[in-house]
């Protein structure tokens, strides 16, 4: 051993190189990252239940999630449906109709107004029932024209709409205005109470995250009492005690991440066949909602942020308390 | 050349007596000296505030001329890098090998695979502990776990190796072998201060000796 004197200067004196000491600290951090999951694993049943406790704290919102994105892909049918018919008196001829629709679309939140002529209304009626030869042997056409108003949802309320429904019928030559789908309305609103309980779920879920992982690293720390001591008495910094605990966290966070997207994929692919036949049944092209690489990926990576930030929140609170 | 020098240092710890008390004395670069003094007389306080464990009360205390007392608590573990400390317990880590053990401070110094196996070899090897680096240390007797813990304290080279009661649980024969592997260090150019009672081994060896009785310096 070579005789040891050096000059004077805290920090400075590394006997570390600086293109030696990044690689130092890559090492340090993938040999934190590979220990960490390792200890892991050496503990399967263990880590295997915390997985699972963050797997459904995890799935949870995002079930709803998803469950919310499927209502609002139905609902955005629904809303094409969602109309006032304005059934016009027998007398009224096809130029006055024209005109008045041309009146109606410059009010306001009105988004379309359709003229269907009585001859037209009676071929699509005839199209549609199979009835076609029964209605040729009627002396005149039994339907009125119509004018299917389109008002535009998002900017009205339910008021609103039943006075647009109000000023209508009061129009010259109308017979009736017939306000249809009331209740898209009403399931707008309740969706919109669905997102903020989808919000209010994954923040109280998230918060759940943080705590069931800061738990378990304040155990991890207890276990490693001695050792953390013994490496703050032979120079090691926070960093350097604090790298493997956050790994641990991040591992936590990943394996209940890829858990939670597992559960829910099945769960997807479980109702998929049922939700098809349903579909098929009401000759609807709806198509369910899955997981896609956006939702995935989020999923995976809020768990792996709050298993780093819960495993950061422990070890700063924790690591400080163990002074040699 | 003065290598450590405590400058009427006084250390009170909360609600208790003055554990030291103006405590002024000069330690040479390469000098091997002893501190002793009955249980409770602050010799393990000394190493401690040396360690930057604790903090002097009053007075200053120098190392190489920066003031331990004051350093930030950013730069403390590399103000401990350069100080190499073996515990009675001598503090080992049971869930890793003695190779592992005595390579601990070269990981959290950053050094290359290769660079460090050297060196902990090297180490192990002035220990006469080089066949053993596999085994836990938990396998090893007290005598050769304190040789794990001289190992692991001198892997870095560092420029002062403390030490607090290293022979406190071995017979007569292994102590003064410990005593005298410290010994070899020092002639390498390291200092050594050990805090002991065993006066009669203390005696044999001939290096200088500081007394201290009531957290107060007696001789010197």
């Amino acid at each position: 051993m070579a005789v040891n004197k050096r000059a004077s200067g805290g920090a400075k004196q590394s006997r570390v190189t600086v293109n030696n000491a990044w690689q130092a600290y890559l090492h340090h951090h993938k040999s934190s990252a590979r220990d960490s999951l390792q200890r892991m694993l050496a503990n399967p049943v263990a880590s295997a239940m915390t997985w699972l406790v963050l797997a459904i704290a995890l799935a949870l919102p995002m079930t709803l999630y998803v469950a919310m994105a499927n209502v609002k892909q139905l609902s955005q049918r629904w809303d094409q449906t969602s109309q006032i018919s304005v059934y016009l008196h027998k007398t009224v001829s096809a130029e006055e109709a024209q005109a008045l629709a041309d009146k109606i679309r410059t009010w306001p939140g009105i988004k379309a107004v359709n003229y269907i002529g009585a001859d037209t209304a009676l071929a699509e009626f005839s199209e549609q029932t199979g009835l076609g030869d029964v209605l040729t042997r009627l002396d005149d056409n039994p339907l009125p024209s119509v004018l299917s108003v389109v008002p535009d949802l998002h900017d009205n309320s339910s008021e609103e709409l039943a006075a647009l429904q109000m000023r209508l019928q009061q129009e010259t030559g109308v017979e009736q205005a017939q306000l249809d789908m009331q209740w898209v309305k009403r399931l707008y609103e309740f969706m919109s109470f669905g997102e903020r309980l989808v919000w209010a779920l994954a923040l109280l879920l998230g918060l759940a995250v943080l705590l069931i992982i800061g738990n378990t690293i304040r155990l991890a720390i207890e276990s490693r009492r001695d050792e953390i001591q013994v490496i703050k008495l032979i120079g090691g910094t926070d960093a350097f005690v604090r790298r493997p605990f956050l790994y641990t966290g991040i591992w936590f966070g990943l394996g209940g991440g890829l858990l939670a997207w597992l559960v829910l994929s099945i769960g997807l692919w479980w109702l998929a066949g049922p939700v098809e036949r349903l579909v098929a049944l009401y000759g609807s092209d709806f198509q369910l909602h899955t997981l896609g690489l956006g939702d995935s990926l989020l999923l995976i990576g809020d768990g792996i942020m709050l298993g780093w930030l819960g495993a950061w929140l422990a070890v700063n609170q924790h690591i400080s308390r163990i002074e040699p | 050349m003065t290598a450590i020098k405590f400058d009427r240092v006084s250390k009170r710890y909360t609600g208790s007596q003055e554990a030291l008390r103006n405590i002024s004395l000069e330690i040479d670069s390469g000098e091997m000296l002893f501190l002793t003094g009955h249980s409770g007389a602050g010799k393990s306080t000394l190493l401690k505030l040396l360690m930057a464990m604790q903090r002097p009360s009053g007075g200053q205390l120098l190392m190489d001329g920066i003031n331990i007392g004051k350093l930030p608590n950013s730069q403390i573990p590399y103000h401990r890098r350069r100080i190499g400390v073996v515990f009675q317990n001598h503090q080992l880590l049971f869930d890793r090998s003695v190779f592992e053990n005595v390579a601990l401070p070269l990981r959290i110094e950053g050094y290359e695979q290769a660079e460090l196996a050297r060196r902990v070899r090297a180490s192990l090897d002035k220990v006469g502990l080089l066949g053993k680096e596999k085994l836990n240390p938990i396998e090893l007797s007290g005598g050769e776990q304190q040789r794990v813990g001289i190992a692991r304290a001198v892997v870095n080279k560092p420029q002062l190796i403390l030490a607090d009661e290293p022979t406190g649980n071995l017979d007569p024969a292994l102590s003064a072998e410990i005593m005298h592997l410290f010994e070899d260090f020092n002639r390498l150019g390291t200092t050594v201060m050990i805090a002991s009672h065993d006066l009669e081994l203390i005696a044999r060896m001939g290096h200088r000796v500081v007394t201290l009785d009531h957290g107060t310096l007696v001789g010197t």
